[in-house]
């Protein structure tokens, strides 16, 4: 199958009066890694529950791996790996416990070889008998993703899954996505790390439970007609709560000793800029906007159209 | 100054907190009023208007007295005229009498010779503390009644020092020893505890700790949830019985007369409902405290108007029918009739069927409120 894995359309998911999510396309290929981004409350992991028929949609249809999201959730579930934003798995059973009960409810064969499998590849062998709620935070992560894929998913819903994780360990997690993409499975993955952004296929940007940006970072990046500036030069970092509120700026803030501001129409930020442009200490280049710059300003564009509404 | 400020502040949190538990509030409130309904007005220890049996094989106008003036102490309602021995006996066996009063053909003729009469008083035992008011009731009615009655036109024959005899005979509990009732119902009361909150935990820990989520996202289906929940427990109840039995033969040496496959059924039966209870408990409490909380608010009444810890016919009729609608109400009956009256399936088939009844409407509810999905 090289057609859509992910294939959705107007899904809506209303609580009370509020709309959570609000008519979300989202048509992923196979073997890609999408990175879903978003503010807190945007409505990612309730787009991913809809996804894996955990949710009830309450407007819009599609398919996940050709099966219907709402009269197929069952073929969903039994394909898909779907990883919780909260840990999911038994503290109180040991790691190996916890393989073995996901590996019946699957009705897998050979459950003892495909868990020992399991447990070589993560490392974890020789600490198979703890109990689960010992892991640190990082490896309760990795122990998570080996669980979702111990029954070999087409397809794979992770759910912030690098939230509070180090460096080190996130750098590892990534590292085997796309291990896991390149045997073919699809991913789509929700985060707030731009590095981690950086390192998906292609993004879908969600705001306010509206998709607000679709495509590579490049593509977001060049669709967005955003302009942007970087100051360089003695107290630049300085200037970014002056201009922050300043017409014409979406953002403005320090990096490093930098100062960066980002503005939709170019005339207006100059305009914006051109006080402290006179400062001959200060440098000011025109620079490539961030994939930061883009969402910051799309997130924006989404509050002022969710105020209006 | 500074410590009565913070203190201010943790007190204000705290009330702020508790006016959003919902439940938990409505505990505080509603327990003590619970508690102070069901001790003050519920529980009678001098229960009245026991249903009683009257086989009355001499019918003159002395013992018509004598049957009037029971019935008048208060004590008796609807007496029942039977026939035949068979037909009291299966009353009192059903527990649906918890007297025979037996008025023997020869009543009058003796009173009349100046002989003393008999009357014979079979009482229930299983429950000791419903029988002791009644039966120094019946004697006073019994003594004043003939007093009266043997002053008018029949005067001329005098009274005799005793007129009347009053025969008693306790049932199934001959000695009237509390503990054969307290098993019963302690075994009741125990399991609805363990089973009822066990499971309503079980099954809360899950949403609570968020492994609820991840367990929905893979294929299990409803029922596989509930069975796999509920069995591990079945078990744990079933070793529960087993050591309550075992230590009332060895400690209080309670009998056990009836049948043991029909008592081994009951219980299971019993059993399941609880869990199905503890079960729909879990579907609606957000976490394992309100689950807890709500176990104990079943419990409450389970313990106290289920003819466990009060006579269940000393109880006005509100409460009875609070005690109708509990599970453990009814496998006390039962186990009453297995253990100590050796009751046949015929005569508890009615409980058994009131069980049956609870079961599929619990789990039905229990199953409507269960879902696969998160909405
Ligand atoms: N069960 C629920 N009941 C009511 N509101 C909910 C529920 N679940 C999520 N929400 C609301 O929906 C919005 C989107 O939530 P969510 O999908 O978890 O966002 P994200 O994962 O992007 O942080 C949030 O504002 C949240 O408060
Ligand atoms: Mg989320």
């Amino acid at each position: 199958m090289s057609g859509p894995v992910i294939d959705v359309k107007g899904l809506v998911k209303r609580y009370g009066q509020r709309t959570v999510v609000d008519h979300v396309d989202l048509t992923i290929m196979q073997g890609r890694v999408c990175g879903f981004l978003g503010p807190n409350g945007s409505g990612k992991t309730t787009t991913l529950r809809m996804m894996c028929g955990l949710l009830t949609p309450d407007g819009g249809s599609g398919t996940c791996l050709g099966h219907d999201i709402i009269a197929e959730r069952d073929a969903i579930k039994r394909q898909t790996g779907y990883m919780t934003q909260k840990f999911g798995l038994y503290e109180d059973l040991t790691i190996r416990e916890n393989l073995e009960f996901v590996a019946r409810v699957y009705r897998l064969d050979h459950v003892r070889s495909r868990v020992d499998a399991a447990l070589e590849r993560l490392g974890l062998a020789t600490r198979q008998h703890q109990l689960t709620g010992a892991l640190s935070g990082g490896w309760k992560q990795r122990l998570a993703l080996a669980a979702c894929v111990l029954h070999e998913p087409k397809l794979l819903l992770l759910d912030e899954p690098t939230a509070g994780v180090d460096p080190k360990a996130r750098r590892a997690f990534w590292d085997e996505i796309h291990a896991l993409a390149g045997q073919g499975i699809t991913v789509l993955v929700s985060t707030h790390y731009m590095d981690e952004a950086e390192r998906c296929h292609e993004i879908a940007y969600i705001a306010y439970g509206k998709l607000m940006a679709r495509g590579t970072a490049d593509e977001i990046i060049d669709g967005s007609g955003l302009k942007a500036f970087v100051a360089s030069g003695p107290g630049a970092d300085r200037l970014a709560p002056l201009l922050r509120d300043a017409v014409g700026v979406t953002a403005a803030a320090a990096f490093g000793l930098d100062l960066h501001v980002c503005g939709p129409d170019e005339a207006a930020l100059e305009k914006a800029i051109a006080p402290f442009r006179a400062d001959p200490a200060l440098a000011w280049e025109r620079t490539r906007p961030t994939l930061e710059d883009i969402f910051i300003h799309l997130m924006g564009e989404a509050r002022d159209n969710a105020e209006a509404a | 100054m500074g410590f009565l400020l913070r203190l201010w502040a943790m007190i204000g949190k705290e009330a702020l907190q508790l006016r959003r538990d919902r439940l938990t509030f409505a505990m505080m409130f509603g327990l003590p009023i619970m508690q102070l309904v069901l001790f003050g007005f519920a529980i009678n220890s001098d229960p009245k208007g026991l249903p009683t049996a009257v086989l009355q094989s001499d019918n003159s106008k002395l013992t018509r007295a004598l049957v009037a003036a029971v019935g008048n102490t208060g004590y008796f309602s609807s007496t029942q005229a039977v026939s035949t021995e068979a037909e009291a006996d299966e009353l009192l066996q059903r527990g649906a009498v918890q007297f025979i009063i037996t008025i023997p053909g020869d009543f009058t003729r003796k009173l009349i010779r100046h002989e003393t009469a008999q009357v014979a008083i079979e009482a229930d035992g299983t429950d000791p503390a419903t029988v002791g008011g009644a039966l120094a009731a019946i004697g006073q009615a019994a003594s004043q009644t003939l007093a009266r009655e043997l002053s008018g036109p029949l005067a001329s024959y005098g009274t005799p020092a005793a007129p009347v005899d009053i025969v008693l005979h306790r049932r199934y509990n001959p000695e009237g020893i509390t503990r054969f009732n307290i098993v019963p119902g302690l075994l009741g009361v125990i399991l609805t505890m363990t089973m009822v909150m066990m499971t309503a935990l079980a099954v809360t820990r899950e949403r609570e700790r968020g492994t609820m989520e991840n367990l929905l996202a893979m294929p299990v289906r409803p029922i596989e949830v509930m069975a796999g929940k509920i069995a591990p427990y079945v078990l744990i109840g079933g070793v529960q019985v087993a050591v309550v039995l075992v230590a009332a033969k060895i400690l209080f040496a309670v009998p056990f007369v009836g049948s043991f496959a029909l008592f081994g059924a009951a219980t299971l039966l019993f059993i399941t409902v609880s869990l199905a209870i503890g079960f729909t408990f879990s579907t609606i409490a957000q976490n394992q405290l309100q689950a807890m909380q709500m176990s104990f608010f079943f419990l409450m009444p389970s313990i106290l108007l289920s003819g466990f810890a009060f006579p269940f016919r000393g109880m006005p009729a509100w409460a009875q029918a609070i005690g109708e609608g509990l599970p453990v109400t009814h496998f006390l009956r039962i186990v009453r009739g297995l253990m100590l009256k050796g009751a046949s399936l015929e005569q508890i088939s009615g409980e058994i069927a009131v069980l049956a009844f609870m079961l599929i409407l619990v789990s039905a509810l229990a199953i409507s409120r269960y879902r696969v999905t998160l909405d």
